[in-house]
């Protein structure tokens, strides 16, 4: 099973800074991906695309985990050299994460 | 208990127009704010303020105006707008003069000042850039704008005032939806509670169609239906912060616990603490419950005390972007291309000027042959290649080089090329009471 068939993504930019959510369709996913979306797991998962520190926020009454990425887009929508200069796409990355 | 409606009219500078009309024609609205600046948009347009003291405002805002503004006289609804972006003064004089052309009498434009600090910037000169952690006259030379997210209560002077139409500069996202709320139902600013709720529907608003099914649908997995027709949210919201966010029936698109899940933490760090220019929201333990189909009950929301400061968007000229593209189709374009990329690469190695972020990126799936099917595998790469550097004849070198492979390199087509100036925001906390906000009125 990936992460799509259970979870949805989406993302969002403030500077530099990148932050992507990911909420379960139905709660009793939600332990499951939790214990696995850990902010080392998304750093690695990102790989050189994520530079700085990831932080996890949690919302369990949503099913929904809060990931803020930083250094995480090549300096961000005023400066990048990027096609996708939010990282708008980022977050579909993860829908790939097998489980 | 007295309740409100709130439509949302646009969710960024260049937005559709006819969502917006529908709601007002039919969504039987009090309010409807339409969003219109983004980090940059407010330096961008600095820059063209600069360059013509008559402009510096949304380039679509008469565009809009022209429509809504019959529709606001028709079903009184005033609106809330942060397209003044660099000169709301202007903006304001150009809306009651087409006002005045549309025959609307009576009709009272506002404009909020008191966010522009362009001209004192050097006086922050030694104050921390967020971004960086550095003293802001590091960031560079060329400071050319300097905007604060003011926060709602110029807006709630206006509306105490009975102004009808309302236009600000660099207003916070979800303070343009909190004022009206705070002006009819006269919460105190500094109950914070009430200003986290009001804040969080501001959030779920300020992106208009975000919040409808907009940047959501996945065919197969996340469906959205007739999202060419995207609806615009609205909200009705009662005196005590609660209420419930909707659509019209006869628009595209969705109001779902998903939706307004994904766009509740859309650009929100820690959800305990979103610090906005009028509060320190807490989303932490809000909750979304459908009532109905596209009726969904938010409730949850809180908040904490503001922060002495605003933030301040500086922007500044960062250098050059050059960037050219060229495709090749076909058996082995994959090869092709990479052969390109490394005849550029090599070309543009010990150049007598820095090209930094140099980055080449391979695209495509068949905008060369389309042959009414999906290709089964890759019959073409554009390859794109982008650098900065600090003049424009250096950045149209990095877009010539790819050009000049039309004929030097292997055989491919379709090259295209450009080099723009960056214009980069570096942010600042400046304390409040440094900030005079006025209010400026015309009336038709």
């Amino acid at each position: 099973m990936k992460l799509w068939e259970i979870a949805h993504v989406r993302t969002g930019d403030k500077g530099n800074i990148s932050n992507v959510s990911v909420t379960v369709h139905d709660p009793k996913h939600f332990k499951m991906v939790s214990e696995k979306l850990t902010p080392e797991f998304i750093k690695q998962w990102f790989g050189e695309q994520v530079l700085g520190e990831v932080k996890r926020y949690n919302l369990p009454q949503l099913g929904a985990l809060n990931f803020v990425m930083y250094d995480a887009l090549g300096g961000g929508v005023t400066s990048s050299t990027a096609l996708d200069k939010h990282g708008k796409t980022l977050g579909a990355y993860l829908l790939n994460i097998p489980f | 208990m007295k309740k409100i409606r709130i439509g949302s009219g646009a969710g960024y500078a260049g937005d559709r127009l006819e969502p917006a009309l529908e709601l007002m024609e039919h969504g039987n609205l009090n309010y409807i704010c339409f969003e219109g600046l983004a980090e940059r948009t407010i330096a961008l347009a600095q820059k063209a303020k600069k360059a013509n003291p008559e402009k510096g405002y949304n380039d679509l805002l008469l565009y809009r105006m022209e429509k809504v503004l019959p529709l606001a006289h028709k079903n009184k609804i005033k609106v809330i707008t942060n397209m003044g972006a660099a000169n709301p003064k202007k903006a304001m004089e150009e809306v009651a003069k087409l006002a005045t052309t549309l025959g609307l009498k009576n009709l009272k434009v506002a404009a909020v000042l008191g966010d522009d600090i362009s001209n004192k910037i050097q006086e922050y000169a030694n104050e921390t850039v967020i971004e960086t952690g550095k003293p802001l006259s590091e960031t560079n030379k060329d400071m050319f704008s300097a905007n604060a997210y003011l926060g709602c209560e110029g807006i709630v002077e206006a509306l105490s005032n009975k102004a009808d139409i309302i236009i600000t500069g660099r207003v916070a996202d979800p303070s343009l939806f909190l004022a009206p709320m705070l002006y009819e139902f006269g919460w105190e600013k500094t109950n914070w509670e009430k200003m986290g709720k009001g804040t969080m529907i501001g959030h779920l608003l300020e992106c208009a169609g975000q919040v409808t099914g907009g940047y959501f649908a996945d065919p197969g997995i996340k469906e959205v239906p007739n999202l060419w027709n995207l609806g615009f949210p609205l909200v009705e919201v009662n005196e005590a912060g609660e209420g419930f966010i909707t659509k019209l029936n006869h628009t595209g698109g969705m109001v779902t616990t998903a939706t307004c899940t994904e766009q509740l933490l859309y650009e929100i760090h820690d959800p305990e603490n979103y610090i906005t220019p009028d509060c320190t929201a807490d989303f932490s333990k809000v909750t979304f419950k459908e009532l109905q189909k596209d009726i969904i009950e938010f409730s949850g929301a809180s908040g904490k005390s503001a922060t002495p400061t605003y933030k301040v968007s500086v922007g500044y000229l960062n250098g050059f972007i050059g960037e050219g593209q060229i495709s090749y189709g076909g058996p082995n374009c994959i090869a092709r291309a990479i052969l390109a990329k490394e005849i550029v690469e090599k070309r543009l190695e010990n150049l007598p000027f820095v090209i930094s972020e140099l980055r080449c990126d391979l695209i495509g799936i068949n905008s060369l042959f389309d042959t009414g099917e999906m290709p089964k595998e890759i019959n073409e790469v554009r390859l794109r290649v982008a650098g900065k550097t600090n003049t424009k004849e250096q950045a149209q070198f990095i877009a010539n080089e790819v050009e000049t492979l039309y004929t030097n390199g292997p055989y491919g087509g379709g090259a295209t090329k450009k080099a723009d100036e960056i214009i980069s925001i570096a942010s600042i906390l400046v304390p409040k009471e440094d900030f005079e906000i006025n209010v400026l009125y015309k009336t038709t």
